[in-house]
């Protein structure tokens, strides 16, 4: 009888610690997905995608990404000019899965500007973004090994030595 | 049965853009220029031409090997049709980058024999 009890007792305390260890998984894989963007669209992907990562939607407000698609003939120092289609096209994309919340009052065009984007980097060290191997903010998938799936989660982040 | 109609279909849709290098330099050509020099083309492409960048700021000098970005540390595939033969195959894309890296290198459009030059010069390689 009391060696049943005992063993209840554990099979109890080993299921809670289980429950516990799922549902701590749950959250972690929910806090994660919110690094993850699934929007897709060739064009964006082709254009967008030549010079630099074709960056996410989400990661800019649409009255942010109005002002890229205005100026693409400045676009950070070159020409990154499209035939009026394409525009049309990219910039009705990026409006549609514009950023929202937190991601909404950028006061810049710059990604790596922004309060967010700066505050989810804030453990980077100086150092580790001069490295020959990353160079800019702009090469995400210098430490987003997943970047171009739109997969920025942390368990797919790998800061080069 | 099918994979042949399937064959001919894509045949018939990539015929619709696709082109060679040759042709689009018979293109510039036709525009009016001659003579094409690939040493020429080779002053062209590593000159900078008075600004901070010249072609070969990103496509490296050898055009036969892979370039990067030089703001943004994106890798850039090969340049010369040589090592990479989806390059000058589509007249569409050739003019877009050309207007737009004109533009960056020499702060102004590249004419079409400056444009047949640079051709001329990365058909020779390889």
């Amino acid at each position: 009888m009391n060696h049943s009890r005992r063993r209840l007792a554990l099979d109890l305390i080993v299921w809670t610690v289980s429950l516990l260890a799922g549902l701590a998984l749950l959250a972690h894989e929910a806090l994660a997905d919110g690094h993850r963007y699934s929007a897709d669209n060739a064009r964006w992907k082709a254009e967008c995608g030549s010079c630099h990562l074709a960056y996410p939607p989400q990661l800019l407000p649409a009255p942010a990404w109005r002002g890229i698609m205005a100026g693409l003939d400045k676009h950070f120092g070159t020409d990154a000019s499209l035939d009026p289609a394409a525009a049309a096209e990219i910039g009705a994309f990026l409006e549609r899965n514009a950023g929202r919340g937190r991601r909404a009052n950028a006061q810049t065009l710059r990604i790596s500007e922004s309060a967010w984007f700066r505050h989810e980097h804030d453990e980077v060290p100086a150092a580790a973004w001069k490295r020959p191997s990353v160079t800019s903010a702009a090469n995400c998938s210098a430490c987003h090994r997943a970047a171009e799936r739109g997969d920025f989660s942390e368990r797919n982040i790998r800061i080069p030595r | 049965m099918r994979t042949i109609g399937l064959a001919i279909g894509l045949l018939a849709a990539a015929s619709a853009w696709a082109a060679t290098p040759a042709e689009i330099l018979h293109g510039f050509a036709a525009q009016g220029a001659a003579g094409f020099s690939a040493p020429r083309g080779e002053r062209l492409f590593n000159s900078r031409h008075g600004s901070d960048w010249s072609c070969s700021t990103c496509h490296t000098e050898n055009p036969l090997a892979r370039g990067r970005h030089t703001i943004t540390g994106k890798d850039i595939a090969p340049l010369a049709p040589a090592a990479n033969a989806e390059r000058f195959t589509d007249p569409a894309r050739v003019e877009k980058w050309f207007r737009r890296n004109c533009k960056d290198v020499l702060g102004r459009p590249c004419s079409a024999q400056e444009k047949g030059d640079v051709l001329a010069y990365l058909m020779s390689l390889g």
